[in-house]
């Protein structure tokens, strides 16, 4: 609905555009109207979980509705997710877990369960895809919607189409997102952050340079605490700042980023909504109990991702032409390095000889690091056709290393198939202690 | 040290030696260039440690002396310099610092002092004999796209230089192979190299000598040890460790007497690849060949981008036989054909095929088919 200046009004009760631009909303009595210009034109969204871990252990048991609940844990001890009733109390997410527990002494910790998570962020997806095909997922708990273009196909405007997703989203899969619509990706991800649980916000592009002019300087993409720190330096600590600075003195100070810095504070933001394509990479990771700083230790627990991520790329018939190892320090940097393979593979064995030597180059003496993580990126569908080897006859020596690995590997397989993982395994491959969480898997 | 030397001579030695030079170096002085100057020369050196590359080139010695300073730094100065600058080098007193200077250019780049510049030692080098340079560039040209490139055989990343008795007084013979396909390049065998032991010179120096031979003089003088292989071109020599590793024993892989030969011109032949290649799957490029009698037919069949299909009219002698082939590999074997006509002989779908230059019969091709 317009109003005489052309303003739209949003109940954020109901989610029911509403006529009256004073007093409460005609169709649910709610107060919390929303305005904004341009509120029926915006297009790209982005949609946040709310404290998405907690709130579907929740869903799984109401009776920790009312109780802090912090999901997180295992000897690491940090915190996962905390729900916004432990907020209330100070519990943060990366918080280490005895801290957490200092301040919400009565909390609920629960464990991870990854899985359980995934389903529900697979649920939260289907429903954002009757939205639009362009649903770009960022995380497990978050995605970007570009809405472009479907008016005509809902009868409606994106606005009130990701009113009804919200809504939809709380009454099937049983947890709550905030939305923020904006024009780009960037504002609309700040504004996902404004109104938060079950918000909804909308930043107008014609006010987004004032609205982000007193917000700091690491809200914006890319500033992270190295970039604060520099631009702090030349007296940039807010978003407006940026905005007053000489867009040829940043290129000059940041490089291409420097541009992009200042196209950002003015709240201009290019890049597209992509829509989840196939797999890019497969790895695994994992964090250890406690901080390994010697190269053999970190090599040692190499073996067995490998083994985990080349696992998963045979039961997908995937096959990686790069190789990508990273690694996180004590201070959560995080550097990584990558090979591309002369043959695209899957096999554990190439995944370790090629990651071995670029752990190498990563590690850093006196460095101390709790994250190791390696896999196969650049991937493609195992190819049916096999290129012959003119040695693969000769024995050992001249046998081709993969073709090797491959006899190996098919033949440990069929071991394990048959009687149990744990029947055979190569020598070396579990490092010392088992790691301290599950190891993670990503696949983007 | 105080030198004036002619742009064009600088720039052209400075290049022939900076590429060698590691761009990511953990040792600063391997990023740097040796100058020598003395008598009325000259001389550069730069080294990786496994590949030493020195040349001299003629110049005005006014105090004879040496330093190093970074290779990339001088290279990018001297060949922004206009054409025909007289160069003019010059060591500070206390050796801190290199003044060059050039008309009204002026640089003063830092200095590592040039007794801690490591240089491979040339000693025992046993066997040494001269040959033609356009026949060590044959054998080393026709050669190398056939080097491996992955590290766990590293006894292939390099070409295999032996003497190979008998016949006409005997070949020095090249061989390269990744196990997918193989090149064995012969020449004559230069006098003196029958006693020299089989050698796999290392990728990079064979990369590496691939532009310095285009500049060097009629004949290369060449000396080679168990270890260690120095290629000398007038006023350059290039020095290589070895890869130290066992070449595997390629003759066994040859086929003898392969039944079906297949006649074609070698440049048709790579055009057709080519096209039909365009829509064949990224990673193994995948071509099917279909022989009968006198037609060639070069399908792809790629279930995501479409498919191709070319029909070439060749001479084929033997049973009607389909193979298939990467087609990369194809066309690497292709581009070292240098006459019109290319000969194949095959066997079967999974057996080797060899490729043959009518025009060059001392060069022979080994190819893996691709099982389809």
């Amino acid at each position: 609905m317009i109003d005489s200046e052309g303003k739209i009004f949003v109940c954020l009760d109901c989610r029911r555009t509403t006529p009256a631009p004073a007093g409460p909303c005609v169709a649910c009595g709610g107060r919390r109207i929303e305005s904004a210009p341009e509120l029926f034109e915006l297009a790209i969204a982005h949609v946040d979980c709310d404290a998405f871990y907690a709130a579907v252990e929740k869903r799984d048991n109401p009776a920790l509705e009312d109780l802090p609940v912090i999901v997180g844990g295992g000897q690491r001890g940090v915190v996962t997710t905390a729900c916004y009733v432990a907020r209330t109390f100070g519990v943060r997410s990366a918080m280490p877990m005895f801290k957490a527990l200092a301040a919400c002494p009565h909390a609920v910790v629960i464990r991870p369960n990854f899985e359980k998570y995934a389903e529900a962020s697979g649920a939260v997806k289907d429903i954002l895809l009757h939205a639009t095909p362009l649903v770009e997922p960022v995380s497990i708990d978050e995605a970007f919607l570009d809405l472009s273009g479907t008016e005509r196909v809902h009868g409606m405007p994106p606005a009130s189409v990701l009113a009804r997703l919200q809504r939809e989203v709380k009454s099937t899969v049983g947890v709550t997102i905030s939305v923020g619509l904006s024009g780009n990706k960037f504002l609309a991800k700040l504004a996902s952050d404004l109104d938060k649980p079950d918000g909804f916000a909308v930043i107008p592009m014609s006010e987004a340079p004032a609205r982000l002019a007193s917000l700091p300087i690491a809200r914006v993409w890319g500033v992270g605490a190295a970039t604060e720190q520099k631009l702090a330096s030349i007296g940039i600590r807010t978003i407006g700042d940026a905005q007053r600075a000489d867009p040829d003195g940043l290129v000059r100070r940041f490089g291409a980023y420097g541009r992009r810095l200042y196209d950002l504070a003015w709240g201009r933001d290019a890049r597209k909504v992509s829509p989840e394509r196939d797999t890019k990479s497969v790895s695994a990771e994992t964090t250890f109990r406690t901080d390994i700083s010697a190269l053999a230790d970190l090599q040692a627990r190499l073996r067995e991702l490998c083994d985990d991520v080349s696992r998963r790329m045979k039961a997908k018939g995937l096959e990686g032409a790069v190789v990508v190892v990273k690694l996180k320090n004590a201070a959560f940097e995080i550097r990584s390095k990558r090979k591309t393979l002369e043959r695209p593979s899957n096999l554990a064995g190439t995944l370790h000889e090629t990651a071995h030597p670029l752990l190498a180059a990563l590690h850093r003496p006196g460095e101390s690091y709790r994250l190791v993580g390696v896999g196969y990126a650049a991937l493609g569908p195992v190819e049916p056709a096999a290129q012959g080897d003119l040695f693969s006859s000769g024995g050992d020596l001249t046998l081709s290393r993969a073709a090797a690995l491959a006899r190996q590997e098919a033949a440990i397989a069929a071991i394990r198939l048959k009687f149990g993982d744990g029947a055979i395994g190569l020598g070396g491959a579990k490092g010392r202690g088992s790691p301290a969480t599950r190891p993670g898997k990503d696949e983007e | 040290m105080k030198v004036t030397i002619e742009k064009s001579a600088f720039v052209k030695a400075l290049g022939h030696v900076q590429s060698v030079v590691e761009r990511r170096n953990t040792i600063p002085i391997l990023a740097n260039v040796l100058l020598q100057a003395d008598g009325g020369a000259l001389t550069l050196t730069a080294t990786d440690l496994d590949i030493e590359v020195s040349e001299a080139a003629p110049a005005d010695v006014a105090r004879s002396g040496a330093t190093t300073a970074s290779a990339l730094t001088l290279y990018e100065i001297v060949r922004k310099l206009p054409d025909g600058a007289q160069v003019r080098l010059e060591l500070s007193q206390d050796d801190h610092r290199l003044a060059v200077a050039a008309g009204r250019s002026e640089f003063s780049l830092a200095v590592l002092p040039d007794e801690d510049f490591p240089t491979l030692s040339t000693d025992e080098m046993a066997v040494r004999f001269s040959m033609p340079t356009a026949d060590l560039r044959h054998l080393l040209a026709k050669a190398r796209f056939a080097m491996s490139q992955e590290e766990t055989r590293y006894y292939l990343n390099g070409v295999y230089l032996h003497p190979v008795e008998g016949g006409d007084g005997g070949v020095y013979r090249a061989a390269a192979t990744d196990g997918h396909r193989l090149a064995r390049i012969d020449a004559d065998l230069p006098a003196g190299a029958s006693e020299a032991p089989g050698v796999i010179v290392p990728r990079k120096a064979v990369l590496e000598l691939g532009r310095l031979l285009d500049d060097a003089d009629e004949t290369v003088d060449v000396a080679v040890s168990t270890s260690k292989i120095r290629f000398g071109f007038g006023a350059g020599h290039l020095t290589s460790k070895l890869v130290d590793g066992t070449f595997p024993d390629y003759e066994r892989v040859i086929p003898k007497d392969n039944p079906n030969r297949l006649d074609v011109d070698a440049g048709d032949f790579a055009k057709a690849v080519d096209r039909v290649a365009t829509v064949s799957a990224d990673r193994t490029r995948s071509v099917k060949l279909a022989l009968d009698r006198d037609r060639l037919r070069l399908t792809v069949n790629n279930p995501e981008a479409g498919s191709a299909l070319e029909e070439l009219s060749v001479d084929f002698t033997g049973d009607p036989l389909e193979i298939g082939f990467n087609a990369r590999y194809l066309l690497d074997v292709a581009a070292q054909i240098d006459g019109d006509a290319m000969t194949m002989r095959l066997a079967d779908p999974s057996s080797p095929t060899v490729m043959i230059d009518e025009a060059d019969p001392r060069a022979l091709y080994v190819l893996m088919p691709l099982r389809v």
